[in-house]
């Protein structure tokens, strides 16, 4: 079989289709919810942390520039930044998990989770704002893992040479990937911290 | 050229022998078949719990097992026939098979893609097995899980469902492989309108498996969510929403019906030209109408939700939406009779079972009109006027299309030819049972038997009895198919044996591992008779 670059790229649009539609039953849930609570959802969204979210926000948007760079690189031929370029995407993925570890752990340690006795207790609007957090932040970090683990994978393919700029067609849709967990993101951030 | 191109695909040529030949190859003419041994035996053990419930349903009462087993066997006959069978049915295993070689190409675009595919379907198709055996029993909801009995009851629903979801997976991979496919692989001079109609139905329902299934993918999540951490998307003592549920859950299964029926309409249009040796009637009606379905189909997942308390306004639109959709299928019955129209009609086979899929389609579509208005639908909602309906569909249409595929392209898949006299009388078989089997329940239904009880008046008796026995005949009808079929060796097959004009009857019977030794150029429509 011969290589075909553009059937490869037109897969990975379909497939990041696919992603955007699988979020999307996720948003229309939240648009539902949103509407039928709405004072209830703009009163448990200040128990978020807007800073923390930036902060997140930064992470992501510099880690998907760091993700073009390499592709940049890559199809330059400067093989050492392209493996370069990688491990900082990684370090600011890193850093979202990290604060999302921080985010969750203190609301799990007061008792604010899916099916604690607290949630329980709470108005109907606060229950599933929060449950819409978690699940959605939830499936967001999922998919985030799943990209930090394409790119490492890619990272050593750039270092052994089988991604170089005559054949950069994993590494372009391993981007496209990264791009659209940033692009979720995008979306999660205004809908669950700002508007309050 | 190298030595392994001239061998048939049914050879080990690869560096492994026997099953692990199979079970690593990434030829899509291989995987289209184990595609199809896998979902005959689903398909077996989905016959075989529908004969216990028409026998348990023989008298009024309890015969065998109580209303709880009934429950679990009603259930895990839906989830088998729905998600492992008439899914992914004529898509994966026609959509594997021949699709590449109907447009002349030598393999899908991603064909290691289209293993892993496989190895989800079977996965999920385990764990969807595995739901019966393991934790708290058998799942008791129904195969639609809907909320909020889907959350709440002890049975083992989060195997079930999660064994779904990866269905829907593998499914999403092969829509996109063969969209994929379309784009980049046809032969060169093959446009889109030069391009058969079973490759165009595939293309159809590839768009509607990579735009819908996500939706059910959340939504399976959802549920098992709610039942592990009770997130309360669909409980109303959390302030969820129930109704919620089933938009989500229809607005992926409404347009599965149409990833079941569209391939199946697609080889119905690829057979009936071939015996009737005359070009297709109406050519881009048939393939625009296609896309019409698929496009409308996708709006009309309300109307499984008439009588479940949406509002006046949402009923009407998707009542209309309904009937709209109605409009594509009988442009495609249309130019089907048209096609036979005065052609030189040889009634093999495979013509014969598409003949039986236009009646029982036509049957089927309807009296799905008669649920699409409102009116009527209050009255025979969840009936069994409904379990006749969906069954002339998805078991008149999709089986009957299936197993007229299975006869058309036999010869082609593993170059032997079959008993044409005992394929007929299975059909006859089949036929007969299948409307005495179904037939009675759309008047059950009407006369108010409820679909999924374990026990009825004794007014209904004789209904029920015509349906076993129609079972018993069906039964039989399949047993002589599959014997006629894979029991011995037929005589070996010429590379076309029905004389047929598109490009899969250009090559060996069967087909070399690379397809065609040099990809063909297409001049010319499909269809080419006069």
């Amino acid at each position: 079989m011969h290589r075909d670059d553009l059937g490869a790229r037109l897969g990975m649009w379909i497939f990041i289709f696919t992603e955007i539609l699988l979020f999307g039953g996720l948003f229309l849930v939240y648009a539902v919810m949103r509407h039928r609570y709405s004072d209830e959802f703009h009163q448990a969204a200040h128990q978020l942390n807007a800073f923390i979210g930036t902060l997140n926000t930064v992470a992501l948007l510099l880690s998907s520039a760091t993700v073009a760079m390499s592709i940049t690189a890559v199809q330059k031929g400067e093989k050492r930044m392209g493996v370069l370029f990688i491990p900082i995407t990684l370090v600011c993925a890193g850093i979202f998990l990290f604060n999302k570890y921080l985010e969750w752990g203190h609301k799990i340690s007061i008792g604010l989770y899916p099916g604690s006795d607290m949630m329980i207790g709470l108005k109907h609007g606060y229950i599933l704002f929060f449950s819409l957090y978690f699940f959605m932040t939830g499936l967001h970090m999922l998919h985030l893992v799943v990209g930090s683990i394409i790119l490492t994978i890619i990272m050593v393919r750039i270092q052994t040479g089988s991604i170089n700029a005559g054949r950069i067609t994993l590494l372009e849709n391993g981007g496209l990937y990264w791009h659209l967990v940033d692009l979720i993101w995008i979306f999660l951030f205004p809908l669950l911290y700002l508007i309050t | 050229m190298a030595e392994t191109t001239t061998h048939s695909y049914l050879e080990n040529t690869g560096r492994y022998k026997g099953l692990l030949s199979w079970l690593t190859t990434t030829d899509h003419k291989r995987i289209g078949l184990m595609y199809m041994w896998a979902m005959m035996v689903f398909f077996l053990v989905g016959v075989i719990l529908g004969e216990i419930m028409r026998l348990e349903l023989f008298r009024p009462g309890q015969q065998f097992f109580n209303a709880q087993t009934y429950n679990g066997i009603f259930t895990i006959h839906g989830i088998i026939m729905i998600f492992t069978v008439v899914i992914p049915g004529l898509a994966a295993v026609f959509g594997n098979f021949s699709m590449p070689l109907l447009i002349g190409a030598h393999d899908v675009a991603f064909p290691r893609l289209n293993l892993f595919s496989w190895y989800l379907f079977i996965a999920g198709a385990a764990i969807a097995l595995a739901s019966q055996f393991m934790g708290n029993g058998p799942p008791d909801t129904g195969w639609t899980f809907y909320a909020p009995y889907s959350t709440q009851t002890h049975t083992n629903v989060v195997a079930a469902v999660f064994g779904a979801f990866v269905l829907g997976f593998s499914s999403i991979l092969t829509g996109l492989n063969f969209i994929v496919t379309i784009h980049r692989l046809r032969a060169p001079g093959m446009t889109f309108f030069k391009m058969p109609l079973f490759p165009w139905s595939i293309y159809a329902t590839a768009w509607i498996q990579v735009l819908a299934t996500p939706i059910v993918g959340i939504t399976l999540l959802m549920i098992i969510a709610e039942r592990w951490f009770r997130i309360g998307f669909f409980d109303p003592s959390l302030g969820g929403d129930p109704i919620l549920y089933q938009h989500l859950f229809w607005i992926y299964s409404h347009p599965a019906v149409y990833i079941m029926i569209l391939p199946a309409m697609g080889v119905i249009t690829e057979i009936i030209p071939t015996f009737s040796q005359k070009r297709i009637y109406g050519y881009r009606a048939i393939a625009m109408s296609s896309l019409a379905i698929a496009g409308v189909g996708y709006f009309v997942w309300a109307h499984h939700m008439f009588t479940s308390g949406i509002s006046t306004t949402e009923r009407w639109i998707f009542s209309l939406l309904t009937f709209l959709v109605a409009i594509p299928s009988a442009i495609k019955v249309f130019n089907w009779v048209g096609t036979m129209y005065k052609g030189s009609i040889s009634l093999k086979p495979p013509f014969i079972f598409a003949l039986g899929f236009i009646f029982l389609f036509m049957i089927g579509g309807l009296t799905g009109l008669v649920q699409g208005s409102l009116a009527t639908d209050i009255h025979v909602h969840d009936t069994a006027f409904v379990v006749a309906h969906f069954h002339y569909i998805v078991f008149g249409g999709v089986g009957f299309a299936f197993f007229a595929a299975l006869h058309y392209w036999y010869p082609k898949m593993f170059g032997r030819m079959y008993n044409f006299r005992r394929a007929n009388i299975a059909f006859a078989f089949m036929f007969i049972g299948f409307n005495l089997l179904y037939f009675p329940q759309f008047i059950l239904g009407l006369m108010g038997m409820p679909r999924r009880y374990f026990d009825y008046l004794p007014q209904f008796t004789a209904g029920q009895q015509i349906s076993a026995v129609g079972g018993w005949l069906l039964l039989v009808g399949i047993i002589i198919m599959l014997v006629n079929l894979f029991s011995k060796k037929g005589a070996k097959a010429p590379d076309n044996p029905w004389g047929g004009k598109t490009l899969e009857w250009t090559i060996p019977s069967p087909p070399t591992v690379e397809n065609f030794e040099n990809i063909p150029e297409v001049t010319e429509q499909p269809y080419n008779y006069d």
